[in-house]
């Protein structure tokens, strides 16, 4: 186990705390530079794909999981910069600018979201910013004139510096990296500024915080701002990663995937945001799996076991049939979210935290280390 | 003036549905500050429960009714004993998840069971209409409005006059305090699951000749419920139906006299409008924090 000295305050902010991380991260980050030249390129799209769901998700962190604002309504946010990219691009503007656009763009509408959300909490605060999203998508199928209505919008290729980057390319690629990378150093830098800490105070206690002397109606309003505007980044490549976009893509089945992103893969670090982005992405590719590969496995584990040609048939077309079925994406999903917040309330990066506890504690690890405590006596009603 | 009195008629039925998904809201938070997103999925796997009994196995429709109102009040229990006892006490986010999820598990399920076209139950109301002067009301719609005003009253007097519906009460102020008092606060939550479920099946069976029963009813619906819950003030049983009846004539008069896409946003402006200008609703109870 390394203990780390620490002699100066600025020891408890740095974003490497030892060489270690280093080393790791340098790692990871030469794994994802070479990825496209080594990867097949739906491995590729699939990675761009988790590269767009992790910057949504570290915006969500920054609003849930740091500040303890709920948003049921980031697809409207991602949809704002998708569109405002689309647009903007019939128009010819050159990329760089209206990817900055679509960013200052959605911050101040998120800004505008903030304002109201300061009289709400809790339960309310949800339905509002539901209520939010449902709008901005009736809004979207109906302003024909700027969105095409709910024939939807073709979005051209990026075209960088006088090149032209189509969406699969390993260019376009590197592009989603460094747009999340940027926002996670970004984001680490804000969380370990006054701003951060403020974020953090509010999300612990808004009573405490005020009292403190922070403003929580101005940081409240930042945190809104700034997670629509990280979402409204994303929504740019959201909408060159599928060249089409059309109001019924956005509708309160992403957000909620969005919340699904960090409730995965952890509400407390911005680990969680990747970690459960590349989760709900290859949730996909899992049910490809089950419905092409599945069926013949089970089938030829059934013929080992002594069942006969016409039994291993008949539980092969029984097992196709199941992995078939209409509905299972929507159940995986409902049965993975009620296990995670029953049995993994941390999230991936949690249980990740524990395996690597256990081992450096190793026979001295205890289970309570990571209990949550329960409160059954405050009411939500007085608070 | 006629039209007016016909949508006026159309919208206070349809927001009476709106009512009785609601009041299945406040029921749960009124007694345990739970918001059950899945609150719109039990009414939906209601309709089919009733659809069971009384379209494929052939029962009387009353007898057919009762057995799916029994159903989903033990299915109710069954939830709440899954999913959301394990999680009370932990904050509220977390179980709003957990419902959203048994929403996403129960509409998959009944799709899968129970396929994906609309099916119909013939009830005693599909057919008639009551004729006021040149007023054409129809019986499923009337049968939904007095359904909504009988539970309303039941429920209210339920939660104001009897011992258990004041435990209730109680246990939603302070879990710990109630149970200190003798209140045994997990079967009162369980029962309180129980009633509300119960509430959503009636809605569902009343609502099967107007809507039919489809497996994505619940989610459209119990959206459209969010609203009147937050307008009569999230925890107010008599609140719960205002607020549904002024939303679904807010609704029916939108798509009357305002151009077409007002229809399906103008609930949801009303409601950020009340949030910001009264967020405890019309007869919510308004609360400071004690420090």
């Amino acid at each position: 186990m390394r203990f780390l000295f620490k002699t100066d305050y600025e020891d408890d902010i740095r974003l490497f705390p030892h060489s270690g991380y280093f080393v790791s991260y340098g790692l990871l980050l030469a794994v994802l530079l070479i990825a496209p030249y080594v990867l097949s390129s739906y491995v590729m799209s699939q990675l761009v794909f988790v590269c767009i769901y992790a910057t949504v998700g570290v915006a969500l962190l920054i609003l849930t999981g740091f500040t303890g604002q709920a948003s049921l309504g980031h697809a409207a946010f991602l949809a704002i910069g998708a569109y405002t990219a689309a647009y903007l691009q019939k128009y010819n503007v050159p990329f760089p600018i209206y990817f900055l656009a679509a960013g200052v763009l959605t911050g101040l509408i998120g800004a505008m979201v903030g304002f109201p959300a300061l009289r709400l909490t809790g339960i309310y605060l949800v339905i509002a910013t539901i209520s939010f999203a449902l709008i901005v998508e009736e809004i979207l199928a109906r302003w024909e004139s700027v969105t095409n209505g709910n024939e939807g919008m073709r979005v051209k290729a990026v075209s960088l510096l006088g090149v032209t980057v189509s969406r699969d390319s390993p260019t376009f690629y590197f592009l989603c990296l460094a747009v999340l990378v940027l926002t996670i150093v970004g984001t680490l830098n804000l969380l370990r500024s006054p701003t951060g800490r403020a974020f953090v105070a509010i999300r612990d206690s808004e009573t405490a915080a005020r009292s403190m002397g922070v403003n929580v109606a101005l940081y409240k309003v930042k945190s809104y701002a700034i997670s629509a505007a990280i979402t409204g980044f994303a929504g740019v490549l959201f909408a060159h990663k599928l060249s089409f976009i059309s109001p019924e893509m956005f509708t309160l089945q992403l957000s909620i995937e969005f919340i699904i992103v960090i409730l995965i893969g952890g509400t407390f670090s911005l680990h969680g945001a990747v970690l459960g982005a590349i989760f709900i992405v290859m949730i996909d590719p899992f049910l490809t799996y089950l419905k092409d590969d599945m069926p013949g496995i089970i089938a030829g584990v059934a013929a080992t076991f002594g069942a006969g040609t016409q039994s291993a048939a008949n539980v092969q077309s029984k097992v196709a049939a199941f992995a078939s079925l209409n509905g299972l994406k929507g159940a995986i999903y409902g049965i993975i979210i009620v296990l995670f917040v029953l049995f993994e309330p941390l999230g991936l990066y949690g249980r990740w935290l524990k395996i690597k506890l256990f081992f450096q504690l190793f026979p001295l690890y205890k289970r309570a280390t990571f209990k949550r405590q329960k409160i059954y006596v405050k009411s939500e009603r007085n608070r | 003036m006629l039209d007016f009195v016909q949508q006026l008629v159309s919208g206070v039925a349809l927001g009476c549905v709106y009512g009785l998904i609601a009041l299945g809201f406040v029921l749960v938070y009124k007694a345990t500050e739970v918001v059950n997103f899945a609150q719109g999925d039990l009414m939906m796997l209601g309709g089919f429960f009733a659809f069971t009994f009384i379209g494929m196995m052939g029962l009387n429709y009353w007898v057919g009714f009762a057995g799916a109102v029994a159903a989903m009040a033990l299915f109710g229990m069954v939830a709440e004993r899954v999913v959301v006892r394990p999680i009370l006490g932990y904050p509220q986010f977390s179980i709003i998840m957990a419902t959203i999820g048994l929403g996403y598990f129960l509409r998959s399920i009944a799709g899968m069971i129970w396929g994906t076209d609309d099916l119909k139950i013939e009830t005693p109301f599909s057919q008639g209409v009551l004729r006021v002067g040149s007023l054409v009301l129809a019986h499923d719609k009337l049968s939904v409005i007095a359904a909504t005003v009988i539970l309303c009253t039941l429920l209210w007097l339920f939660f104001n006059k009897t011992t258990l519906g004041t435990a209730m009460r109680a246990s939603s102020e302070n879990m710990l305090a109630a149970y200190y008092m003798g209140i045994p606060v997990k079967r009162v939550v369980s029962i309180v699951w129980a009633i509300s479920a119960a509430v959503a099946t009636c809605a569902g069976v009343l609502l099967a000749p107007i809507t039919f029963i489809h497996s994505n009813v619940g989610l459209a619906l119990g959206l459209k419920a969010f609203p009147a819950a937050v307008l009569g003030g999230f925890g107010s049983i008599p609140g719960a139906v205002v607020g549904g009846v002024l939303i679904g004539v807010i609704e029916s008069m939108a798509g009357f006299y305002l151009a077409e896409g007002w229809k399906d946003v103008a609930p949801y402006i009303v409601l950020l409008a009340v949030l910001l200008l009264k967020p405890e609703g019309l007869f919510g109870l308004h609360v400071r924090k004690k420090v």
